[in-house]
């Protein structure tokens, strides 16, 4: 089996989840990869604190995308407080894959552009 | 520096090889990874309009200088200041004959970037104003973009492109419909495109620009070390190349200039060894090129870039163009065996330099990258720097593949195979 483009890494590619528009929403952010120039979105709408629901939009390599589409059924019901904490480590460990140093910013993206919506802090996660 | 022997190249070698060329750069000697599943892999290097590999002659000119020939240059009275001094400037003239022109308008600058940029801040300020336009092309480089946005904000002037059409092309009527606006103060554009890989068709576009006018400038950082460049005959007014691309060291690049044009621009950066003399309130400037030269220059990779040439002065430049060429088509024939691959730019390597930019449906540039690295096959994917282009092209990004004079139909070969088994692994 290959290590990084795995099945289920090639089927949320392919598939990927939470992705398209959402109305109405209360969040929303967009964030470039300025290595490639791949760009993602993400429209969320907010209850009582927490992450009601949110989609991704946006153009990406399969790790890119693969991470945004697993990273938002885990998002689905977190608490926004809890979005801010969320480290680099999350997403690597999340994704389940070895990622090498010049693809990390392709896994990193989604959570670049979420924690940039509910925090407003626009730093590559660390 | 040591003499460079003429080469003895086998024209129309069924390898598609130039003869005994690989041998001359040493990195083609290491392998590459290597796993439990995998052996390890020699070099196959497909990126050379990122970077070219070094061959051993110009390592050596490098080290042979910094260990028995350094000092300062322009300033030393004893011996080893002499024969620095000797180094660098014979190493400027052999690089200004090699692009056929004068020694005195053979400016050493950092890379493409800044020759660009020396252009865009001393030319540009002293001549572009309020109402002028500079008239650039889709398919620049953002070294041949940017500085443009920047002067053309700061003095009022307006930046229009060329468009680029299906073909990868653009339109001698375009540019004749642009120069007749009568605003053009100066044209800037790529010898060869970095991604498409078009040839543009240099002189008319030049002699057009003349009789509007406008001046010239050209990036040449994709042709220079790919075909026979004799800038004087060329008479753009501005002629912009890289030497990390041309098989010599980074951190020197080169400008051309008109000698006229030279003269009357300030200078760029300001600081040592660009001055005649220096007053408490004021100083005056040195002669051509050193008024250019601002503080200690690239000494090293002045005399790398010097090896560099020569070399390729003796595989002959019309040879490295065919040889290119020749490969070109063939990595264009192999590429179309592989289903959902679509290559951008001109059809033909006629028309090309030594690359292809494409992209394979179902598979994101990154990945298409990722999957061939581990072959051992280097290809670039992403913007290449041309984001603009891009957006024409209507693509995010593109992979892109590049030949040079080490490469032969085996490197095509490997590629493909890794494609064809990266289409595999996505399911495809």
């Amino acid at each position: 089996m290959d290590d990084l483009y795995r099945d289920y890494i090639l089927d949320h590619y392919k598939h990927p989840r939470n992705f398209g528009e959402l109305e109405p929403h209360d969040l929303e952010a967009l964030e470039h990869n300025p290595l490639c120039g791949d760009e993602l979105a993400v429209q969320i709408r907010v209850q009582d604190g927490r992450i009601e629901d949110l989609r991704f939009q946006g153009h990406g390599c399969a790790i890119s995308q693969a991470a945004a589409s697993i990273a938002s059924e885990e998002l689905k019901g977190m608490a926004l407080a809890e979005v801010g904490e969320l480290g680099a480590d999350w997403m690597i460990e999340l994704l389940g894959i070895p990622v090498s140093a010049t693809r990390r910013k392709c896994a990193l993206l989604n959570l670049k552009v979420v924690r940039g919506a509910v925090t407003g802090d626009h730093a590559w996660p660390a | 520096m040591p003499p460079v022997a003429e080469k003895n190249v086998f024209e129309g070698s069924p390898s598609g090889a130039l003869a005994g060329v690989r041998s001359d750069f040493p990195i083609f000697a290491r392998k590459f990874g290597g796993s439990d599943s995998r052996p390890p892999s020699p070099l196959i290097y497909l990126d050379s309009a990122a970077t070219t590999q070094k061959p051993r002659v110009v390592i050596d000119a490098l080290a042979e200088h910094l260990r028995d020939h350094n000092a300062n240059v322009h300033r030393g009275v004893y011996e080893l200041a002499q024969e620095a001094d000797a180094a660098f400037e014979g190493a400027r003239a052999r690089i200004a004959a090699f692009a056929g022109a004068r020694r005195q308008v053979t400016i050493f600058t950092k890379n493409t970037t800044e020759a660009i940029n020396l252009v865009a801040y001393s030319w540009g300020r002293a001549n572009v104003g309020p109402g002028d336009a500079v008239l650039i092309t889709q398919m620049e480089h953002h070294a041949n973009i940017v500085p443009w946005q920047v002067l053309c904000r700061e003095r009022g002037a307006i930046l229009r492109y060329l468009d680029v059409d299906e073909q990868g092309e653009l339109s001698l009527d375009a540019l004749d419909a642009e120069l007749a606006r009568g605003d053009v103060r100066l044209v800037a554009f790529a010898h060869v495109s970095n991604v498409l890989g078009t040839i543009n068709p240099v002189a008319e576009m030049l002699a057009r620009a003349r009789a509007a006018g406008a001046r010239t400038l050209i990036d040449g950082a994709q042709a220079i070390p790919h075909m026979a460049v004799e800038v004087d005959a060329l008479d753009a007014d501005f002629y912009a190349w890289s030497g990390h691309k041309a098989l010599g060291p980074t951190g020197i690049g080169v400008l051309h200039g008109r000698r006229e044009l030279l003269e009357e621009m300030p200078p760029f950066l300001t600081g040592g060894d660009m001055i005649a003399s220096v007053d408490f309130q004021s100083a005056t400037w040195n002669e051509l090129p050193y008024k250019f030269e601002a503080g200690t220059p690239p000494v090293a990779e002045a005399v790398g870039l010097g090896a560099a040439v020569a070399y390729l002065q003796a595989l002959g430049m019309e040879r490295v163009r065919e040889h290119e060429r020749t490969l070109t088509a063939y990595m264009l024939e192999r590429l179309a065996e592989v289903p959902g691959l679509r290559v951008v730019g001109p059809a033909s390597a006629e028309r090309r330099g030594g690359l292809a930019s494409f992209t394979i449906d179902g598979i994101h540039p990154h990945d298409v990258a990722e999957l061939v690295a581990r072959a051992g096959v280097c290809i670039r994917a992403g913007h290449h720097c041309a984001q603009p282009l891009m957006r024409c092209l209507g693509v995010g990004a593109t992979a892109r593949a590049s030949v040079g004079v080490y490469n032969d139909r085996a490197d095509v070969d490997a590629l493909v195979d890794a494609l064809l088994a990266g289409r595999e692994v996505f399911g495809l």
